[in-house]
């Protein structure tokens, strides 16, 4: 019978995300992934600024943290350096979109062999709930406390759309993790992301729409309701590049 | 090899850096650096490198911090506004213990400033080189074959200490031509980084590289850790030259490509028979606070010289913990002093406190 255990490559410590976040969904996603392809040994991961800054604690792997939103100018370095190590970077909205934009599209510009996962959330968890990027328009934050007002804080960046224009990318799609059924696809997505980095396709990336009920100020479930009324309309699932067969 | 070889100050020191086993190069286009990304994007290609131009100074010192924390000796160069830009990384650089070498062949500023030779960031550099408690290696070549040798240095150093180092150069240094003799490359291997994030290989536990403490009393603790790698290099590292200073009433500190201007104006001085002399830093930090300490104890007083608007003054006066006046004669902006105007001070300077 098969049991249900905690991926190899998750190190068996408590998490620092509030109840109900889809961060820890997400993070065994990836370490299923590494396990499955065996590669944790020669795994370097790269935390990034926000609430999941503390995941070089959560992975088994080799981790850096790096500063806020040059993770992909971080992680170019280190596969540079050894080029047949696997290189992640786990980014929110803030530090990939934001802060981090330039070095974002240029890493996949120039084709970086590195797998970006992409925690969309639409809202900066870490410092308390502020506007995004990526929120919505109207969307009610500590700094868009009237919402979102589109003639004055403009548009959301929906970042695989961007990006798949870019002839370095060689694999951009986008999942959600609010059902079970989803969450299955964005473990396949991750995983082609990985497999296209180690067949050096060149830059792949995964966005993940996820919740932050605390900074929602919903119930995790009531959140994962908000996300597939507000955010999968805006943001639609699917591949948007793929260039790994 | 002792073949001496004419080399630009920019090309000499890049090729300093591909033999001291550097292999990784991140940079981005900045007069007057111009020479030294271009000599790397021509030579590191031939031997097995990496050269790569960055979208940005930041993106640069970030991929330098990758490089680093994989465990190859990484580096970039730039000019004073795009050094600016390098502290954030140069900052967790510190915080994370990582080695690499910074060049800055200085320019003037503030702002866009100009692209004439300047020492105006040396506070930058050895104050405030990023936010937080720190301190990066500097040090100050005054001719081409010192930017081949500080280099191979600095790299050394930097693995040693586990920390940043910069070549704090200008723009007339990495412009101008001289003979050199380029060293040999490293005769064993280079130091083991057991630390490094490079794939655990599942034969030892994980690395972690990281600045972020959240725990107030573990942080004060891992820069307390630093401070005391600090006060070794302090105690260890300062470099600099004693010219005829040993006997100098009128002592002149400089460093760089100022220094060079100084030194003929001690020879002029001499030749009217007054006691000038030079401390010349080669490293800036450390500085070298005992040489400046024993040449107060001969000197009627100290002149600070420097393209900048004094900002060694502060320094000097700390080293000879005010026993000693010390006076400021520079020129700032890309404006480089000359022999007769330092003479003149040193003349006004001897009259003053003969």
């Amino acid at each position: 019978m098969p049991s249900f255990k905690r991926p190899k490559a998750l190190a068996d410590v408590p998490t620092s995300y509030c109840p109900g976040c889809t961060h820890g969904v997400i993070h065994r996603l990836i370490a299923e992934t590494i396990d499955e392809l065996g590669i944790e040994g020669k795994t370097v991961g790269i935390a990034p600024v926000g609430c999941s800054v503390l995941a070089y604690n959560f992975f088994n792997c080799d981790m850096i943290q790096a500063p806020h939103g040059r993770a992909p100018a971080v992680a170019t370095g280190v596969k540079r350096a050894i080029p047949d190590n696997v290189l992640f970077t786990y980014q929110g909205d803030g530090d990939l979109a934001a802060i981090g934009t330039a070095e974002t599209v240029h890493a996949a510009a120039r084709g970086e062999n590195i797998t970006v996962i992409f925690v969309n959330n639409a809202i900066y968890g870490m410092t308390g709930g502020q506007m995004a990027p990526t929120s919505l328009p109207e969307q009610v934050t500590q700094t868009s406390p009237y919402g979102r007002d589109i003639k004055s804080a403009g548009f959301p960046i929906k970042v695989c759309e961007l990006l798949s224009t870019l002839d370095g990318v060689a694999y951009a799609e986008r999942v959600a993790v609010d059902s079970v059924k989803n969450i299955r696809n964005a473990k396949k997505a991750v995983k082609k992301a990985f497999e296209a980095q180690i067949a050096e396709k060149g830059f792949s990336i995964v966005e993940i729409i996820s919740s932050c009920p605390t900074n929602w100020g919903l119930t995790p479930v009531d959140a994962l309701d908000w996300l597939r009324d507000n955010m999968l309309p805006y943001y639609p699932l699917g591949i948007y590049k793929d260039k790994t067969s | 090899m002792s073949e001496r070889v004419l080399m630009k100050g920019n090309e000499a020191l890049a090729e300093a850096a591909i033999l001291a086993g550097c292999r990784h190069f991140f940079g981005y286009p900045i007069t007057p650096q111009t020479e030294l990304a271009a000599y790397m994007s021509k030579r590191l290609p031939k031997v097995g490198g990496v050269f790569l131009q960055a979208e940005s100074e930041i993106a640069a010192i970030n991929m330098v911090q990758g490089a680093a924390a994989a465990g190859v000796r990484a580096m970039t160069s730039s000019s004073s506004p795009g050094i600016s830009l390098k502290t954030e990384g140069i900052s967790y650089m510190c915080g994370s213990n990582l080695p690499c070498v910074i060049v800055n062949i200085q320019r003037g500023g503030p702002g866009l400033g100009g692209i004439q030779p300047s020492q105006a960031d040396y506070c930058q550099a050895v104050k405030a080189p990023g936010h937080g408690d720190l301190h990066i290696l500097v040090s100050a070549p005054a001719t081409v074959q010192e930017m081949v040798d500080l280099a191979g240095k600095a790299f050394d150093l930097a693995d040693k200490y586990r920390m940043p180092a910069m070549i704090l150069a200008d723009g007339m240094l990495g412009q101008m031509m001289e003979p050199v003799v380029l060293p040999g490359e490293p005769a064993g291997p280079l130091p083991k980084k057991e630390w490094a994030a490079s794939g655990h290989n599942n034969g030892r536990p994980k690395n972690i590289i990281n600045s972020l403490y959240l725990d107030p009393y573990m942080l004060e603790e891992s820069i307390k850790k630093r401070y005391e790698r600090y006060k070794i290099i302090e105690e260890n590292e300062s470099l600099h030259e004693n010219y005829l200073a040993d006997d100098a009433e009128i002592v002149l500190v400089s460093y760089g490509a100022t220094s060079r201007v100084a030194k003929a104006a001690i020879n002029m001085a001499r030749g009217k028979g007054i006691r000038a002399g030079l401390l010349r830093p080669l490293t800036l930090y450390p500085f070298p606070k005992k040489a400046v300490a024993e040449a107060a104890k001969t000197a009627k007083a100290f002149i600070s010289v420097e393209m900048s608007m004094g900002q060694m003054v502060d320094d000097i006066r700390l080293a000879c913990d005010c026993s000693v006046p010390v006076e400021f004669f520079g020129r700032t902006g890309g404006v480089i002093p000359n022999v007769d105007e330092i003479l003149g001070f040193i003349e006004k300077t001897d009259r003053r406190y003969k």
